[in-house]
């Protein structure tokens, strides 16, 4: 950290004030930058790397994202060893900038439905490949526009006259040398986004352009030199890349709502108005309940999200090993969850981080807050990666499948055992809405129990209402539709069990008692606003009375009040040094007007003290009107 | 036209056009706002195509641009500035443009100005010899007025005001047109007499020359920076250090400094009072309801367009407005707008009988204004900003965007939530209202209209035995009164509780402030949803759009309790089984105006040239057009410099030397 915060080639200007071409160049500064300082520091580890380039361009996006990302590890996992030979260390070296072709105009998380084909021509064994419609150019891949030589393109492999499906391919875009597009090559910039300024996202468009037979990644699935098509083996093994990737997802949704928490609070300890008593100095906001009510449930999320992030990531190590051994057994479930907890901690965290910039009033709306910054680099993480409605549903997938299971005698086992509770009711006559559950509204052991039974109740209910569509209609993919919305709320429901209880077990692994004590609060505080805010599920279903819910909200507001003296410590311990926060805000000297007053002098309209326009619009009207 | 949307116009089951000139008040009305924005669109100093690309600077100018052209524009159609017309030109130029402020210095000097005053100030004014701007809010203070820094001390031997910035926190800060622009501008400070101080008032100061332009003495001013949006427009800040302004620069209609410093109150300042309540009300249709019906416009269209995925093996991929979760996010933002179009028209008209009142000396209907306003003013913007958001996602990718047009109006709407009062600060004080009639009414006083209904008896159970019956207007809106009925009033007893328990008075209203303004928001919902409900009612059931006009209003009250069923649940009054019927209706419903959701977004009548969206255009051109336009991005039209100077060395032989 201290090694990239200072040294002084990585410095410049504030990037608010800077034009996305400059961004853009910044960060291409940096990036080519930071590829040599890695190896004349001889940083080689991933985890360190990671560590390294996000101080260099402070947790934001840059063009070499897609290179170091996607381009690598897929040429890593996907490649034969000849093709490794051929690409890898050009690659490594960067003569080769390369980029992950996916999504298109038309597509996204939906891949079987991409349209860019890719036709073998066993007379010149080459690959011919074509955007056949408007749809179908490749957009928004990052580093496409600007920066990359070549990109991995995923396309529609015919061969034979037979589609064979999605497959990718090594496709040289640019010239080495003039980095010109190639004869046969469209490609640019898609133009400005919501955030992500300093990103060349790009589109591509190929019309019949040929590529050597060797440069379809080959490692499972192969063509032979007469066009015969060779089948991989098995396709699961993709999962791992997408839930490796996922829990990164996760990691991030605390991370970002980490940064705009410690921004929010910061700054409600610095801000004074208006009064609470006659007479009194103005209090700081945070002492307003209201306040408070906004901002300390969405720092205890931020402490649950990052500790199901950091089991993900471990549940996914310690699978792994498995995998590499053949056993995938686990891997489904692993997949479904993070699908929905990609979605459900991504959305989270986008609503999250819009409630701390608004709680810090009209000041949270200027860039110097930092907040607008982080909410546009982190809302799209809703959408990529997949898509987080068609996520949630893959989920409740899962979940009815797993309910189905349970309905005819199997038992299930790991995050989704408790439907096997469900069969065990069942003999007995009753719904399982009326099982009851003695919540303690005081005990994060308790209401685990009560989320947990939140969430089979409302699988249930899914599952039956599928059921009884399938029953009215022919189609099942008409009934899964008419039944997505309660699909959707069944996977909330699940994942939201999911947090509480993983977050209730970290509780005991803390040693320090008073470590402990304040992450109980936190704990408690995360689970009792979540019942709050969703007190209908919890009525219906019977788990909780009129009168728990009454203690409930009264609960969490003992709790706010409590939380309130540690609120400063509680986002200091996030240790966000002051550049990468990137906010006058949320200094950690709370030093907030004379910074504001510093900041807005350096605008880009304030470069002269009387603006161009005086002279070329407003004087001329003042003198003829 | 793309097919998929023909076919959506097609199956329509109501008059497009006879829905718009209902939403515009007649049939006369659409014709006028056509005009207007037919003949600001066809002038190409108006384009707004290259707003996406701009930056701060390009954007400002522009700004100063468009409103120079746009008098000469005014004065060569014949339209004047409070004519008929004035609202649609706003509409026209999509708020892009500078001197909005400009035009509230003015208003400022005619409500708190004196006729002295406003002779000397509107005529210059208004041919733009002087720039105003209305500088309020610091650096340290915004909604608490009290608060506010600045300091106007009198200095009675020169009969001058000395003004002051204290210290940093008391820095002007946010005022629009001050950063670059204006040369006048009204600042509110604390008024000093002999050492006393008299509380906030406003005084006219010049700030820049109007031969070069340049600061005047003492005054230190600049532009605040850059924002999430607003780009065009250069708030600013303002710093004062010992500047003199006459005597005669106070604006005085309600309170005079004489010579010998004396301080003289005079009249009555509800008016002014008044005039502040309304400006809530009147930015209630252009800055929140009219973005969400934009937003709607393209999400709604672009989901006709888009396919995605197949439903049926063997088909061809779905309209992703085809899936049920799809038609969950966009639809009830579509039922609110119409909600919020409905309730925008109740407003007016009361706000318009209670300008009666005021005019016939009757200030008994303020109360009733200031919580309505406070509280329409919260929960419209709030709703409208999270409905806007709610379409940006739904177009997944391309959303993100700025070409959509969508990025722009989520980043503008955002900021409704916090200027004229911040959002919870309003809820609050609408709840203070409540909570006072409560007490009224429960001791049997005579309560303003609205709140009538907190001493009406009711059922103590819904009494709906069918999924049908919650399509029965009145079943609906006497849960929401219930609901509204129930949360003040267990929010008043429990502040009560407190009082007597021993709470000292303010920290009992803070320890219930969350509950408070939870009941705010159920008193404006249930508003919302009885008049969206009488609207439809009054309805003639030709065309068919009484019949869609219903089903919008059944959608926008079962979201409604779909998604609070919480408060619903709580005392019994909907049991589960209901709340199971709810969920029923509210699913089928979703189906039912699935059916002509492009044609009432159609009806909204925007043009193309106004969206400013490559998704949401009329003809459904959609990827055709986002690609046209990309390409004309500015980052396309030259080699990258980066190239040269980074990219290149990476790529050729740097690397080989390490």
């Amino acid at each position: 950290e201290a090694l990239v915060l200072n040294d002084p080639d990585f410095q410049h200007e504030d990037l608010n004030f800077l034009s996305r071409s400059q961004r853009y160049e910044q960060a291409i500064r940096k990036s080519s930058l930071m590829v040599m300082k890695l190896r004349e520091y001889g940083i080689a580890d991933p985890e360190e790397i990671y560590w390294f380039k996000s101080f260099v361009h402070r947790g934001r996006p840059e063009p070499l994202d897609l290179h170091l990302g996607m381009f690598l590890p897929t040429l890593l996992t996907q490649a034969t060893p000849e093709q490794q030979d051929r690409f890898f260390m050009p690659a490594w070296n960067l003569e080769i900038i390369g980029t992950y072709a996916q999504t298109e105009m038309g597509h996204g998380t939906h891949l079987r439905g991409l349209e860019t084909t890719a036709t073998y021509d066993p007379a010149t064994q080459e690959f011919i490949l074509n955007s056949p419609t408007v749809t179908s150019i490749k957009w928004w891949p990052g580093g496409l526009g600007k920066t990359s030589n070549h990109a991995i393109v995923l396309a529609q492999l015919y061969t034979q006259g037979q589609c064979k499906g999605l497959h990718a391919f090594i496709v040289p875009i640019r010239q080495l040398g003039t980095h010109e597009p190639l004869p046969g090559i469209t490609v640019g910039d898609i133009g400005p986004k919501f955030g992500y300024d300093e990103m060349d996202n790009g589109y591509l468009k190929m019309d019949n352009f040929r590529i050597p037979r060797e440069n379809m990644l080959m490692k499972y699935a192969q063509v032979e030199p007469d066009g015969t098509y060779v089948k991989p083996l098995s396709d699961k093994l993709t999962y791992g890349t997408m839930v490796f990737i996922r829990s990164l997802i996760v990691g991030d949704s605390a991370r970002s709502l980490s940064r705009a928490c410690t921004i929010a609070i910061r700054y409600s300890a610095v801000r004074h108005q208006s009064e609470l008593k006659p007479g009194e100095p103005e209090p700081q906001i945070l002492d307003y309940q209201t306040q408070q009510y906004k901002l300390f449930p969405l720092l205890a999320t931020a402490y649950a999200f990052h500790f199901v992030g950091a089991y993900i990531k471990d549940t996914y190590r310690r699978i792994s090993g498995d995998i590499n051994e053949g056993d995938l057994s686990e891997l489904p479930e692993l997949h479904a969850l993070t699908a929905g907890l990609k979605a459900f901690t991504s959305w989270t965290a986008n609503a999250g981080i819009e409630e701390c910039r608004m709680a810090c009033g009209g000041h949270g709306y200027s860039r110097c807050s930092g907040i607008p910054d982080i909410y546009v680099t982190f809302t799209p993480s809703c959408t990529y990666e997949g898509e987080n409605t068609v996520m949630m549903l893959q989920t409740a997938r899962f979940l009815v499948k797993s309910y189905t299971q349970v309905s005819s005698g199997q038992r299930v086992t790991g995050m989704v055992s408790y439907l096997n509770d469900l069969s065990r009711q069942r003999i007995q006559p009753q719904h399982v809405a009326a099982r009851t559950v003695t919540v303690r509204i005081n005990d994060p052991v308790s209401l685990v129990e009560a989320y947990k039974a939140r969430a089979a109740r409302l699988v249930e209910a899914a599952a039956k209402n599928l059921q009884a569509e399938l029953n009215h209609r022919k189609s099942k993919e008409d009934a899964w539709n008419r039944t997505s919305v309660d699909l959707v709320r069944a996977s909330e429901a699940h994942c939201h069990y999911v947090i509480v209880k993983l977050f209730t077990a970290k509780l005991s692994e803390i040693s320090n008692a008073a470590v402990r004590a304040v992450l109980t609060e936190l704990c408690l505080l995360y689970a009792l606003y979540g019942i709050s805010k969703n007190t209908g599920d919890f009525l219906q279903a019977g788990i909780l009375t009129d009168a728990q819910i009454t203690q409930v909200n009264q609960r969490v507001k003992e709790l706010l009040a409590i939380i309130r003296r540690n609120a400063v410590a509680l986002v200091d311990s996030f240790d966000f040094h002051d550049v990468h926060l990137g906010s006058v805000l949320g200094r950690y000297d709370g030093n907030v007007y004379e910074n504001m007053f510093e900041w807005a002098k350096k605008s880009p309209l304030n470069k002269t003290e009387v603006h161009e326009s005086f002279h070329k619009h407003l004087k001329p009207m003042q003198a003829k009107l | 036209v793309n097919p998929d949307l023909a076919n959506e116009r097609q199956t329509a089951s109501f008059s497009v056009e006879k829905l718009t000139a209902l939403l515009d008040g007649g049939a006369e009305q659409t014709r006028l706002r056509r005009a207007v924005v037919e003949a600001i669109e066809r002038d190409p100093v108006f384009s707004r195509e290259n707003q996406y690309f701009q930056s701060q600077n390009e954007r400002y100018e522009a700004a100063v641009r468009k409103a120079v052209h746009l008098q000469k524009k005014m004065h060569e159609m014949g339209w004047s500035q409070d004519g008929p017309e004035s609202k649609y030109i706003y509409r026209a130029v999509a708020g892009d443009i500078a001197f909005l402020l400009h035009r509230i210095f003015m208003r400022s000097i005619s409500v708190l100005g004196s006729d002295e005053q406003i002779a000397k100030w509107i005529p210059p004014a208004s041919q733009y010899r002087l720039i105003g701007s209305y500088a309020q809010t610091e650096l340290g203070h915004g909604t608490y007025l009290q608060g506010l820094e600045t300091t106007a001390v009198f200095d009675v031997t020169t009969q001058e005001f000395i003004l002051n910035t204290p210290k940093v926190s008391a820095m002007k800060w946010w005022p629009g047109d001050m950063g670059r622009s204006a040369t006048h501008t009204v600042v509110f400070a604390q008024l000093y007499i002999h050492g006393k101080c008299y509380g906030i008032h406003p005084f006219i100061v010049q700030i820049r020359s109007l031969q070069d332009h340049s600061l005047c003495p003492g005054i230190i001013a600049g532009d605040i920076g850059p924002k999430m949006n607003f780009e065009h427009i250069d708030n600013g800040y303002l710093m004062l250090q010992n500047v003199r302004v006459p005597r005669e620069n106070m604006l005085n209609k309600f309170c005079e400094v004489q010579p010998d410093g004396t301080y003289v109150r005079r009249g009555s300042q509800k008016i002014n009072y008044f005039t502040m309540t309304s400006v809530r009300i009147s930015l209630i249709s252009g800055e929140a309801v009219t973005p969400l019906m934009k937003a709607c416009t393209i999400a709604i269209r672009y989901s006709a367009v888009r396919r995605q995925s197949k439903l049926k093996p063997g088909e061809q991929e779905a309209k992703i407005l085809d899936y049920q979760t799809q038609q969950e996010k966009l639809l009830p933002q579509l039922a609110a707008a119409y909600a919020f179009h409905f309730i925008d028209d109740y407003l007016q008209e009361v706000f318009d009988r209670g300008y009666g009142e005021i005019q016939r000396k009757n200030f008994d209907t303020l109360p009733e204004l200031h919580a309505l306003s406070s509280g329409f003013k919260a929960t419209v913007t709030q709703y409208c900003t999270s409905g806007v958001e709610i379409c940006l996602r739904a177009c997944g990718g391309h959303g993100y965007s700025l070409l959509s047009g969508l990025p722009s109006l989520y980043t503008k709407i955002i900021a409704s939530c916090i200027y004229e009062g911040e959002n919870t600060i309003l809820l609050l004080q609408t709840a203070r209202f409540l909570v006072k009639s409560f007490m009224a009414a429960s001791t049997g006083q005579s309560v303003p209209p609205s709140v009538t209904y907190l001493a009406a008896a009711k059922p103590r159970k819904c009494p709906a035995k069918n999924k049908l019956d919650f399509l029965s207007p009145d079943i609906y809106t006497e849960a929401y009164q219930h609901m509204a009925v129930r949360l003040i009033s267990s929010t008043a007893a429990k502040l009560q509780d407190l009082i007597q328990s021993g709470v000292k008075k303010h920290d009992a209203w803070n320890r219930c402030t969350v509950q408070l303004a939870q009941a705010a928001k159920a008193h404006c919902h249930y508003i919302t949803v009885k008049n969206f409900a009488e609207t439809v009612e009054k309805l003639e059931s030709k065309a068919g759009i009484q019949k869609i006009m219903k089903h919008l209003c059944d959608l926008f009250a079962l979201h409604g309790i779909f998604s609070n069923a919480g408060v619903f649940l709580h005392d019994g009054y909907i049991s589960g089984a209901q709340m199971d019927m709810v969920t029923a209706s509210y699913l089928d419903l979703l189906a039912i105006v699935r059916k002509d959701a492009v044609p009432l977004v159609d009806a909204f009548d925007f043009t193309d040239k106004s969206l400013n969206s490559a998704l949401g255009c009329y003809d459904g051109q959609v990827y055709q057009r986002l690609y046209e336009w990309a390409r004309k991005s500015p980052t396309n039209k030259q080699i990258s410099p980066a190239y040269e100077k980074y990219l290149k060395p990476l790529l050729h032989n740097t690397l080989s030397k390490l």
